[in-house]
């Protein structure tokens, strides 16, 4: 086997602007972001962060089922969240929340799901939730929705028409423990045989909970998809400015009608899988340092730094974050709990008698112990 | 009215056609069923009339076929999927259970799955391994599913265009031994709803119920019951979820005696539930314990000895003198 090209990069470790070689057909769309848009991406990365922990803390607090943090993955998930199109669609995991966020979706639909309160979150047909679909739990099942959704752009005659505007891409994130699963690769089979518009979104952080990523696949993931028929890149998922180019680039792409394609971003998960977790049992102290190290939003605050970004900038992402993180806190302790329509409202869209039925014994039965149950 | 003698096979074929001229959102797709016309032949020709983005061969991977078509609908269109044979139907079991079943209470009002699955499904046609099976407590038991089973050519045609029509995720099984008799199909009579029960035939002394290619079984021993001076009511349940109990009930209260059939396994099975049901509100009504004709609870066996395995009319007419001897 030939060796590898290195994954795309822009910023090296320590935030010195170095574009890796190999790196030049991404680079027009480094030197098209302007100051601002840089700044968005530390703010996406920043406020995320701090969202995350005091998610993680409301868990620990008794206040959460469950909390997945997306912590060491900000680059990677800001940078192809920032390069897709009001038209794209996006079809997550479970741990995308910058994604959700600059998407337009509220993440209290996410902390709904994590606290107990709600099986879904948020609706995917109202347009300020920028196409963010929902949440998928059973891994690598939205893969499949995704390229789906992808063949009906294509049969819709939504893609290669020279119209940015109309032109739709369909992203769909997952993770390096998914790529075992079968419709992963059967996604990859339905894009490549119907040329869809799915750019394949992997975000590879050295873990399926506890599992190595060398026990999912003995060669590097983005190899895989050019089996296919897929042509596929690697990036350095903890660069922002790689995630974003690399993105914006396959996503041109896929709009253009040019057919699939794959992204692995190399990153870690800093911690924990989610708040069940704990990764003592299996992360080694020295894996832990040298992803530390490689931290996405320390190296990105020194690449604004060197440029010159003020530290009044600093200051105000740090208290929008607090702002922010405040906010969900106070939200979360309102959330109410559901009530018995939740339980049956939805199951079926038209009228069912055995739902029907069941939920009027339950009301019945709710009643007959007088008051507010 | 018009009215065209079809095998059930062409009956589908003729929905299926009749849906996707209606709205051109509806695609169909699956193994071998555009240029082939499917292994039973019930998409021929629909390829040469809709073109390849109507009628998709699609690569051989089931999860695949019900994941994409997830993804479809959620589009806007509405995917009817046909799996090649009962028995493989599992691999797509995961995307039917976990995604296609759960989206609709998932999305909180806010998403439809009109999506079909049909199913080629039972034996009677001597096939090896995985190709005869009766699968329809697996989905029925699914939340979020609805499930029917047509018996006769007109109620293919008519039931395939109202699952197409339905917003939520119909499992559609089609009764494979039945595919080539023909029956009457009304062209255009006004459709009955999908989830009614059918009294197939009216008699006093014992109600059967049943569905699929056991609604001509339990009319057959119907039929010999009254050569001996038996009166068998027969039902077509139609709907394996939700059930319409009300033509059941009504008939038992009638009769007192329940016997039903059905070519699956007993044990956790439709016939099962619907026996539990009539048993709590009716009663008072029964004069007999209701008795369940079942394939055993033994996997498929292999084709030579299926008849061993499978309910017949005369495993029927002996459960009938037990429940009227009781």
């Amino acid at each position: 086997m030939t060796t590898p090209p290195p994954a795309v990069q822009f910023l090296a470790t320590d935030g010195t602007f170095a574009p890796s070689a190999g790196s030049d057909e991404y680079l027009p769309y480094i030197e098209a972001l302007s100051d601002a848009q840089h700044e968005q991406f530390y703010r996406d990365m920043f406020v995320i962060r701090r969202f995350d922990t005091e998610c993680t803390n409301l868990q620990r607090q008794g206040q959460m089922a469950l909390w997945p943090p997306s912590h060491g993955q900000e680059a990677a998930q800001v940078g192809s969240a920032r390069a897709t199109r009001a038209q794209d669609h996006i079809f997550p995991s479970y741990r995308e929340h910058v994604v959700a966020k600059i998407r337009g979706v509220d993440l209290m639909g996410i902390v709904g799901l994590m606290r107990g309160t709600t099986l879904g979150g948020w609706d995917v047909n109202d347009p300020k939730n920028g196409n963010f679909h929902g949440y998928t739990l059973v891994l690598g099942t939205q893969t499949l929705h995704a390229t789906g959704y992808a063949m009906g752009v294509n049969f819709d005659g939504a893609v290669g028409t020279g119209n940015p505007d109309t032109d739709t891409a369909v992203v769909v994130y997952f993770g390096d423990g998914s790529t075992s699963e079968g419709d992963v690769n059967e996604a990859m089979v339905f894009a490549a045989s119907y040329q869809t518009p799915t750019v394949f979104f992997l975000q590879n952080n050295q873990w399926a909970i506890s599992v190595p990523v060398a026990t999912q696949s003995r060669v590097p993931l983005y190899l895989r998809p050019r089996g296919f028929g897929i042509p596929s890149v690697q990036v350095d998922g903890n660069d922002v400015l790689a995630s974003y180019a690399v993105s914006a680039k396959h996503l041109d792409d896929a709009r253009n009608g040019l057919g699939p394609s794959y992204i692995e971003a190399m990153t870690y998960r800093i911690g924990a899988h989610t708040t069940s977790d704990d990764p003592t049992r299996y992360q080694t102290d020295e894996q832990l340092a040298h992803w530390v190290a490689r931290d996405p939003i320390l190296r990105f605050e020194t690449f604004l730094k060197n440029k010159g970004a003020s530290e009044a900038f600093f200051a105000d992402v740090e208290q929008e974050a607090a702002d922010f993180a405040a906010d969900i806190r106070r939200r979360t302790l309102e959330l109410p709990n559901p009530t018995i329509d939740n339980l049956f409202d939805h199951v079926y869209s038209e009228p069912h008698p055995l739902i029907t039925e069941q939920k009027a014994w339950l009301a019945n039965y709710e009643a007959s112990f007088g008051g507010d149950k | 009215m018009a009215v065209e003698e079809l095998p059930l096979a062409k009956a589908i074929n003729a929905g299926l056609r009749k849906a996707m001229r209606d709205n051109d959102k509806v695609l169909l797709m699956g193994e071998d069923i555009g240029t082939l016309g499917g292994v039973f032949r019930v998409t021929e020709g629909i390829k040469a009339e809709f073109g390849d983005t109507r009628v998709l061969d699609t690569p051989l991977a089931e999860s695949g076929i019900v994941g994409t078509a997830i993804g479809l609908a959620l589009r806007g269109y509405r995917p009817v999927c046909e799996i090649q044979f009962d028995g493989f139907v599992y691999p797509a079991f995961n995307q039917i259970t976990t995604q296609l079943a759960k989206l609709t209470n998932r999305g909180r009002g806010t998403l439809r799955m009109p999506v079909v699955i049909r199913i080629p499904y039972g034996a009677h046609i001597g096939a090896i391994e995985h190709h005869m099976e009766s699968p329809e407590a697996y989905f029925a038991h699914t939340a979020g599913l609805r499930v029917v089973s047509p018996s006769t050519p007109n109620d293919a045609y008519w039931m395939i265009q109202e699952s197409i029509e339905s917003n939520d995720p119909v499992i559609f099984f089609e009764p494979k031994s039945r595919y080539w008799p023909k029956g009457p199909v009304e062209l255009d009579a006004s459709a009955s709803p999908l989830h009614a029960s059918r009294v197939a035939r009216t008699g006093t002394d014992a109600t059967l119920v049943g569905h699929g290619a056991m609604v001509t079984m339990m009319l057959q021993a119907a039929e010999l019951a009254a050569t001996e001076g038996v009166s068998l009511e027969v039902i077509d349940l139609r709907s394996l979820s939700p059930v319409d109990y009300t033509p059941i009930l009504d008939s038992v209260t009638k009769t007192g005696r329940l016997v039903v059939c059905q070519e699956a396994a007993g044990f956790v099975s439709v016939g099962s539930e619907i026996a539990a049901t009539v048993a709590e509100r009716a009663f008072y009504s029964l004069q007999a314990p209701v008795i369940r004709v079942s394939g055993f609870d033994v996997p498929m066996p292999a084709p030579r000895i299926e008849n061993l395995y499978l309910p017949d009319v005369d495993r029927i007419l002996e459960a009938v003198d037990r429940s009227l001897a009781f």
